[in-house]
């Protein structure tokens, strides 16, 4: 048996867990942490925050580094949209359709474990070093999991509410938007989710293995000039720029999104 | 298998089932309907009654046109207008109450309509809200003022004040009772509880049970508003004692 008394210090406690402070407190152990490892080590492979966030800006300014952001963030963006059109839609169709589903599905498997590598290095061999070959294989990468996510989402649709919009006549466009789109609205966002991540990680070894420019490129480049303070200046960079489009772009649409959701009855 | 007929905008519903079978997950056959003929009158109420299973909802699905794995043939107007009450409000719970009501409306319903309306059932402050936000009784108002804002030429109810408790059961009867008065259309309801069907009822259609017909049609003159308590009870006790299988242990 036990015996919970209130305890007084958890009230006083509590504005520390509210607001942005617990994440800023966060990131300022992150940054302490790797100030006091860089000047342990005293190396050149290991620069402190200091001279990364100097690389950032002297790069920022008179470099190319605005511009190498640019290229990479425009593949993803590309990558995003064309694994996001052609992943729903095979999975919705895959979701209401047990006989096409049962057709697509070892091809879904198959490309579900084929290594990224694979598939980046055929697109190159067979379709040249060029920027449809580098975009096209990103999607590739992606679209088996929008596909497994969607199709759940079909397969979760409420058929009551499918028996309500046909009953009251509602036109197939009226239907899709206002009573399929919704539903599929947490797996469009859990599609999105996981898939923004990927997507810029393969974006950058696409970029390595056969673009002359973006963040992948500038690894690559630096990686074999040893250069480790332009290496995290621009992964830090692109990790800022990730973390911008999480909290200014998605996260206020899933607000927008599910705003009918947070309401208490 | 089975043919909607299409017959002209004064004409009335019918309705000819031969049979109507439910083919389960393990391939048993379970025949819900067999002979069943129908005509709705039209603008009148037609209250169906049989006890729990005898594949009312199929029926009305079946008017509906949501299945036509039947027999049969259902005889409407090509472009009749559908209002549906199901037994759940089924509302959409992304969408506002009146985005709700408005989603399905007739063309040319408008926002004045639309709110004398839902003043009129007593939903006028719930417009802008979200269905999460309603009791059960709430939900329900809205889907008569979903189902009448279509401006149904035929208004479908399955079963619609089930679960509610008496009172409030009550009070949304006399509601549909006030706004169908308001715009009489051709009404098909179904319900097994004899006293709601007694109050509701132009023409009480007694159903068998599993596979379902029509045992027998009792038609009230009374209006609906002039029928009391009273009324309703010797009215039950007629027909308890000629129909005993469809009115006792309901």
């Amino acid at each position: 048996m036990s015996v919970t008394f209130a305890r007084p210090q958890a009230r006083q406690g509590a504005w520390l867990m509210r607001g942005p402070w617990v994440s800023i407190l966060s990131v300022a152990g992150f940054l302490l942490i790797w100030f006091v490892a860089a000047e342990i080590a005293q190396s050149r492979l290991l620069p402190g925050p200091a001279a990364v966030l100097s690389y950032i800006y002297e790069e920022t300014v008179h470099g190319d580094l605005l511009f190498e952001l640019g290229i990479t963030l425009w593949r993803v963006i590309a990558s995003f949209v064309v694994a996001m059109v052609i992943g729903s839609a095979i999975g919705l169709v895959m979701g209401q359709m047990p006989a096409v589903n049962r057709v697509l599905d070892p091809w879904l498997i198959v490309f579900l474990n084929l290594p990224a590598l694979v598939i980046i290095i055929l697109a190159y061999v067979w379709f040249g070093l060029n920027e449809a070959a580098a975009i096209g294989a990103v999607a590739l990468n992606k679209i088996p999991n929008v596909v497994v996510t969607l199709r759940e989402g079909a397969r979760a649709l409420d058929p009551s509410l499918d028996e309500m919009a046909r009953a009251y006549r509602m036109t197939p466009w009226c239907k899709f938007r206002n009573v399929t789109l919704p539903q599929l609205q947490p797996y469009f966002a859990a599609a999105s989710r996981s898939g923004i991540s990927l997507i810029w990680k393969i974006v950058l070894v696409v970029e390595l293995l056969g673009r002359p420019n973006g963040v992948g490129f500038e690894l690559h480049l630096n990686f074999q000039l040893f250069n480790v303070t332009a290496i995290l200046g621009y992964t830090l960079a692109f990790v800022a720029v990730m973390l911008a489009i999480e909290y200014l772009l998605v996260q206020p649409l899933e607000r927008y999104s599910t705003r009918w959701r947070n309401k208490p009855v | 298998m089975n043919d909607i007929q299409h017959a002209g905008v004064t004409s009335q519903f019918k309705i000819r089932i031969e049979e109507k079978t439910h083919i389960g997950a393990d391939g048993t056959r379970l025949t819900a309907i067999r002979d069943l003929s129908l005509d709705l009158a039209p603008e009148s109420m037609t209250v169906l009654m049989g006890p729990s299973g005898c594949g009312k909802t199929t029926l009305l699905r079946i008017v509906a046109q949501l299945d036509d794995q039947f027999s049969g043939a259902i005889e409407m107007p090509a472009d009749a207008r559908l209002g549906f009450m199901f037994q759940e409000p089924r509302l959409l719970p992304w969408r506002t109450v009146r985005q709700n009501i408005e989603l399905v409306a007739a063309p040319g319903f408008s926002a004045t309509d639309l709110e004398r309306l839902a003043e009129r059932v007593g939903i006028a402050d719930m417009l802008p809200r979200y269905p999460q936000e309603l009791s059960l009784g709430l939900a329900r108002r809205v889907a008569l003022a979903r189902a009448f804002a279509t401006e149904p030429d035929l208004l479908l109810l399955d079963e619609p004040f089930v679960s509610l408790d008496e009172k409030s059961a009550d009070r949304l009867r006399r509601l549909l009772l006030d706004v169908w008065s308001a715009r009489p259309t051709t009404a098909l309801l179904v319900t097994h509880n004899a006293r709601e069907a007694i109050l509701l009822a132009d023409q009480l259609v007694l159903l068998a049970p599993r596979p379902t017909h029509v045992v027998a049609i009792e038609t009230i003159d009374v209006p609906q508003r002039e029928r009391d308590p009273k009324m309703i009870e010797d009215l039950h006790t007629d027909l308890l004692k000629r129909f005993p299988a469809n009115f006792s242990g309901l």
